[in-house]
């Protein structure tokens, strides 16, 4: 299971991630002098959302659970930041252990709930539960309601200042990395191999004694709360939340990240999103090519895409890397 | 009399969603199919009863057009996508019925612009009716309950009395079973997608006078069509009919009066714009109250 790091570059897969991680961290530098400060906004907006869909990984990817209602960790995480510094708590220190906090105990409340359910009725009550929380957000009308509401960025007093974009974009960097060894970490451990296992086959971990039940739940709590951070992050990039951020497009979005990416693969989630963002700054200026003005109408080609790998291509961008092993 | 009218609304908008989820719950019961693009079929009915009205200059003539467009399309989302779905897992229908929802949202685009487009009421339902002494009520919603009671009927006729009903119900309880038995079910496959589509269709078109045709507007009513075959049974005609009623109730009951509820402790501004969220929120209290009650839904197969 745990490769070296010099024999995993030996292997095409380690080769891109290196090669990957090494152009991510060094993306300021590189957009600033190439002078493109646009590509730094799109590679904050990757960062972000690969936290996102590597938190839905852990559960969908892993746990094999189709949780539709993802985004609401967004929205979670970006109105408790919101809603506290409206109100005039603008230290991070409060901000982010707080919306984790609540993410967390949200999820593990209707984990709970919804853990009860099985396949279709699973996704559907998740689905239910993130509106129920987007129709919260769109009825808080002194936070904006259905408009959003323009927040201050969290402060870490003197230590980091988000308002910096390359700074900022590090500080989302870093903590993909850390959602990233969790994960890793996670799943390699005797809880991440029951949750697994659980997968491939309930009965028989269910007759092995395991308590499915509450290794799904921890890890639905889990996920969530990692979701939030996700949350957090984007309502600090562009000092704004409304109820868009967590509509079930979004949810669905997600969804496309992680089976784009491939599910259960480790960087799956960073690879998805990549996919998911790039696919559309290529596939613009290649149909505008072929006919001036058709770049805009760009999803009328990626939808039918993902109809192809939904279809055709299940392991995602991590399967036409080689064969993963364990 | 203010209550009997909001009830009325609430009843309009039960059958409404009841023709939306119809379609949804045979293709989830019959070939157990999630299909996100469901509501795209109710944006595509809109936008072509649009055209042919806008060709036709005649509401009935044009809405009478747009049922077997919508059909059509149905058939050949049937054929070219849907049925590859069929026997693959919900992960993988979920994804691909939602790169449906972008292809047409995108297409709608376009071909019609970004731009909404409304329909009018036509003239001769432009009025209201006295549905009693003194209560004056649109005659356009009348017309809604009149023709979405009468479908609903035409549907419970269909499944319960004719040769393709009792293959849809026998689908429905066993589809590999009635295949064994020499039925072509592909071709019901198609036949029952395609109707569903029409259905949607029918629904779609007949909101647009009181809506409006809009781009994604099949977006976020199809989630309340999940929530509501969700809480029937999915698969159960009557399940989506109670539900949808059910929730038609919910809706137009808690936007109406609710806001005088919360007045009483809220300020009057926030208080009528919480009252639509939290009457959306209900709905969905409802659903994780039946799902967390019976985890198959009101009418569901215990399995």
């Amino acid at each position: 299971m745990q490769t070296s790091l010099i024999a995993s570059l030996r292997t095409p897969r380690g080769l891109v991630t290196t090669a990957l991680l090494l152009v991510l961290a060094l993306l300021p530098l590189l957009t600033q002098a190439l002078d493109q400060r646009y590509l730094l906004l799109v590679g904050t907006r990757i960062v972000i959302w690969s936290i996102a869909a590597a938190s839905l990984n852990m559960i969908l990817g892993y746990g094999g659970l189709v949780s539709f209602g993802h985004a609401a960790f967004f929205g979670i995480g970006g109105y408790t930041v919101g809603i506290l510094s409206a109100n005039g708590i603008n230290s991070g220190w409060i901000q982010w252990p707080a919306a984790v906090a609540i993410a967390g105990v949200w999820a593990a409340l209707i984990g709970a709930l919804s853990l009860r359910t099985r396949g279709v009725y699973f996704i559907m009550i998740t689905l239910a539960f993130a509106q129920l929380v987007y129709y919260l957000g769109s009825g808080l009308e002194a936070y904006g309601g259905d408009d959003g509401l323009n927040i201050g960025r969290s402060r870490f007093s003197g230590l980091i200042d988000l308002r910096d974009k390359a700074s900022f974009y590090w500080l989302c960097f870093a903590l993909l990395l850390a959602t990233l060894w969790f994960s890793s970490r996670l799943v390699n451990s005797r809880f991440g191999y029951v949750l697994r296992g659980a997968k491939s086959n309930e009965l028989r971990m269910t007759a092995l004694g395991f308590p499915i039940f509450r290794y799904r739940l921890a890890a639905f709590a889990i996920a969530g709360a990692f979701g939030a951070l996700a949350g957090i992050l984007l309502a600090n990039e562009g000092a704004y939340i409304s109820p868009a951020m967590m509509s079930w497009v979004k949810s669905g979005d997600l969804i496309v990240i992680v089976v784009l990416g491939g599910m259960g693969a480790l960087f799956g989630p960073l690879y998805g999103a990549i996919g998911f963002f790039a696919v559309e700054e290529f596939l613009k200026p290649l149909l505008d090519l072929l006919h001036k003005g058709w770049g805009e109408y760009w999803q009328i080609v990626f939808g039918p895409l993902l109809v192809m790998v939904a279809l055709y291509a299940q392991g995602g961008i991590d399967s036409l890397l080689g064969r993963r092993h364990g | 009399m203010e209550y009997l009218i909001q009830v009325l609304n609430g009843l309009q908008l039960g059958l409404l969603m009841f023709l939306l989820a119809a379609g949804l719950t045979l293709t989830f019961g019959i070939m157990d199919l999630v299909n996100l693009a469901h509501g795209s079929l109710y944006m595509m009915g809109a936008y072509f009863a649009w055209t042919l009205i806008g060709w036709t200059d005649s509401f009935v003539l044009g809405a009478l057009l747009a049922i077997p467009a919508t059909f059509l399309l149905g058939v050949v989302v049937e054929v070219v996508v849907a049925r590859r779905l069929y026997a693959r897992d919900h992960l993988a229908q979920v994804l691909a019925t939602f790169g449906l929802i972008l292809f047409f949202n995108e297409l709608v685009r376009a071909i019609w612009g970004p731009d909404g487009k409304s329909i009018a009421v036509p003239a001769f339902l432009d009025h209201t009716v006295e549905i009693l002494p003194g209560i004056p009520y649109p005659a356009y919603r009348f017309a809604l309950i009149v023709v979405g009671t009468a479908v609903a009927l035409l549907l419970a006729w269909l499944v319960a009395r004719t040769r393709l009903g009792m293959l849809i119900r026998a689908g429905a309880s066993n589809r590999r079973m009635i295949g064994a038995l020499g039925v072509n079910i592909e071709l019901l496959f198609t036949l029952v997608f395609g109707l569903g589509a029409a259905f949607a269709g029918l629904a779609g078109l007949m909101a647009a006078p009181i809506a409006s045709v809009k781009i994604g507007m099949g977006d976020d009513i199809l989630i309340v069509a999940f929530v509501i075959i969700v809480i029937g049974g999915i698969g159960s005609i009557k399940g989506a009919f109670v539900a949808a009623l059910m929730v038609g109730q919910i809706d137009i009951v808690g936007r109406a009066f609710l806001p005088d509820f919360l007045k009483t402790f809220l300020d009057p501004a926030s208080a009528s714009a919480a009252a639509p969220a939290i009457s959306q929120v209900l709905i969905y209290v409802v659903m994780a109250a039946v799902l967390v009650w019976r985890p198959t839904g009101l009418f569901g197969q215990r399995s």
